[in-house]
């Protein structure tokens, strides 16, 4: 399959991409998807992301179901935040996590995450010493945010070594 | 356009519910850049906007005219997952830039910028 297709996996996706962007399944829109994700897969070659193979696809799913409630239960709470931030301010603050990821897709997909979520901003990661540093709005549940990110790093890492 | 008059009431109450959330959450980002006190808590306000708003707005979207089409429609999933994986980007430029300004500044209640590994290993 890789002498065909260099990046199996981007190509499938952009494949389902043309096939929902055109929403239809015809075998006309099948063929010139095929046709542009085939080729854009070997554009991709210039380009040399790092590769990752995935792991423990059920794991992904339950780190996929965690992520869903996180982003729930963090828009309510920061809502609520700004709802009553003339009356008491929040206590904001920078943290640092140690976050021990080297895969550069898995670095990409924790940011996204901890974006995702409202309530934790990416600032800066370390390379060297392999730490996190994050702006969280509700600083008093340090704690919980450190385990927060703790858990999700460690998924990612078996996911995608 | 299309009909929006032919919605079942379900359906109808269900899109309204979605939309009217999904605009409530955008709006209480943009108060919250108008109300919090120092720039990386104003960070943390349109975050709301994009993940919240955005997926509550497009569940209503996908919702109404697949009812109306009678079909799976799932082409807002492609706005859900670009609109998740660009905030990133612009969110840590301005953040990195923000601690850079402040950290030339000289700010107190900014982190330090962490040593450099030689002056680790020497410690």
């Amino acid at each position: 399959m890789r002498a065909w297709l260099p990046y199996p996996l981007f190509s499938i996706a952009l494949f389902l991409m043309w096939l929902l962007l055109n929403q239809s399944v015809a075998p006309g829109s099948i063929v010139v998807g095929v046709f542009l994700s085939a080729l854009l897969g070997w554009v991709l070659v210039k380009l040399q992301p790092t590769r990752s193979r995935l792991h423990r696809l059920g794991l992904m799913g339950s780190l996929a179901l965690a992520v869903a409630a996180d982003i729930v239960r963090s828009n309510v709470a920061v809502a609520g935040i700004i709802l009553r931030a003339r009356g008491r301010p929040a206590n904001t603050g920078f943290m640092s996590v140690d976050v021990d990821l080297e895969n550069e897709n898995a670095l990409a997909l924790l940011a996204c995450i901890l974006t995702a979520t409202p309530g934790t901003a990416w600032l800066e990661y370390d390379r060297r010493r392999k730490s996190l540093l994050i702006h969280v709005l509700d600083i008093d549940n340090e704690d919980l945010w450190r385990r927060t990110v703790k858990r999700y790093a460690a998924g990612l890492k078996e996911i995608l070594q | 356009m299309s009909h929006l008059t032919d919605l079942p009431p379900w359906a109808a109450i269900a899109v309204c519910g979605l939309l009217l959330f999904g605009a409530a959450m955008t709006l209480i980002g943009s108060l919250g850049l108008l109300r919090l006190p120092s720039f990386y808590d104003r960070l943390h306000a349109p975050t709301i906007a994009t993940s919240g708003g955005t997926i509550l707005i497009c569940l209503a979207s996908m919702l109404c005219f697949a009812v109306l089409q009678s079909r799976w429609i799932f082409h807002e999933l492609l706005i859900i997952f670009f609109i998740t994986v660009t905030t990133p980007v612009t969110l840590m430029l301005l953040g990195q830039a923000t601690l850079y300004r402040d950290r030339v500044e000289n700010r107190q209640d900014v982190p330090r910028k962490p040593k450099p590994a030689a002056e680790l290993d020497s410690e």
